[in-house]
């Protein structure tokens, strides 16, 4: 692990964090700062502002934890911190991330209890909804860019987008479907020796 | 009541290990299932609830902390996220090993590569169907469009959008 603190590597050093009590602020301070999605900030957070690690180091975690199921970021969290408190670690990131922003927002459904009836806050909340929506098709757009996706297996991605939202399937099958034909696609071609 | 945990707790320990891509693509089935099999909650709820989550910071699967307290108050928002998160974690903490060795990158990028384009298509998918759930007029749709547009093509914050909708909305037009 790169804890130097050599001058001439001033730039790329990290240092872990000391103690799991900073490890906990860390993770609640990036899971409050993140609207529509957590991980942006986790990477500023973690990379520039706290360098408890480096680029390739949080690319790699990240990686890896996209390739496995769950929410990312969530999944993020039990990486990161068990690289250096182990399981104890994994439990304290998840907790940062969960505990305070949880509160928040039962506090918000009781409010949304209380108010959510009345004309404006409803009015409201449709706005945010339209808008919030369109958040997430331009996540999908941004994903676009990636090289992952410039491929001939972004038609699986078009069939899975046309299966749900024009032919009206569920999201579950699709899902096993297209990944399963994806996944089988990718490893026959490998088997043939074909470059992807 | 008890009834109503068990229910949640089944469904999202089945979704955990089935969410690619953020909790966020699976937001389709939660509303088949939510609304339409259990009738726990209106297709307009539903997007009122979404939009409350999204309106709060934090990782995007609090969004299940809100449809459990709809459905079975604080006891219910506890169970649905954990049960979301739980199997999920566990794989990961033990499965993080094995992808760091050689053998194991070999097949991470296999995967990442296969599930990338599906994760994307499925994500677009729901927010199209969002979308839709609300029953939107004109300005929704502009709105969705231009929040879209703008969040590809920008780098915009997002609150700064979000503000636009609520207030969008009061004013009548949304």
């Amino acid at each position: 692990m790169s804890d130097t603190k050599d001058m001439h590597s001033k730039d790329t050093a990290t240092t872990p964090p000391r103690s799991l009590r900073e490890l906990y602020v860390a993770f609640t301070m990036l899971a409050l700062q993140g609207f529509g999605g957590v991980l942006p900030v986790a990477r500023h957070e973690l990379i520039e502002r706290r360098r408890w690690l480096s680029m390739d180091e949080f690319t790699d975690i990240l990686a890896r934890c996209q390739a496995l199921p769950g929410p990312n970021i969530v999944n993020v969290g039990v990486c990161v911190g068990a690289r250096w408190f182990g399981a104890r670690g994994s439990l304290v990131a998840l907790a940062g991330l969960l505990s305070v922003p949880f509160v928040l927002i039962l506090a918000l459904c009781y409010l949304y209890a209380s108010f959510g009836q009345a004309p404006a806050v409803s009015a409201a909340l449709r706005g945010v909804a339209a808008v919030a929506a369109g958040l997430i098709i331009g996540t999908a757009l941004r994903m676009t860019a990636s090289k992952r996706l410039r491929t001939w297996r972004a038609l699986f991605g078009i069939g899975a987008f046309v299966a749900v939202v024009f032919l009206r399937y569920s999201v579950v099958p699709v899902l096993l479907i297209a990944a399963g034909l994806s996944l089988a696609a990718s490893w026959l071609l490998r088997r043939g020796g074909r470059a992807a | 009541m008890m009834d109503r945990l068990w229910i949640l707790a089944v469904d999202f320990l089945m979704l955990s290990l089935l969410t690619v891509g953020g909790a966020t693509t699976m937001l389709p089935e939660m509303h088949r299932n939510l609304v339409e099999v259990q009738g726990w909650m209106s297709s307009e709820e539903f997007a009122q609830l979404f939009a409350l989550a999204q309106a709060a910071p934090g990782p995007n699967v609090l969004v299940i902390s809100v449809f459990g307290w709809k459905a079975a108050g604080v006891a219910g928002a506890l169970v649905a996220t954990l049960a979301m998160i739980l199997p999920s974690c566990l794989l990961t903490y033990y499965a993080d090993g094995f992808l760091r060795s050689p053998a194991g990158a070999v097949w991470r990028e296999a995967i990442d590569d296969a599930l990338a384009p599906v994760a994307a298509g499925l994500l677009a998918a729901a927010g199209v169907l969002l979308a839709r759930a609300a029953d939107p007029g004109a300005v929704s749709i502009g709105l969705t469009v231009g929040a879209a547009l703008l969040s590809w093509r920008t780098r915009l914050h997002p609150l700064w959008m979000i503000a636009v909708g609520a207030i969008a909305g009061v004013a009548g037009l949304a």
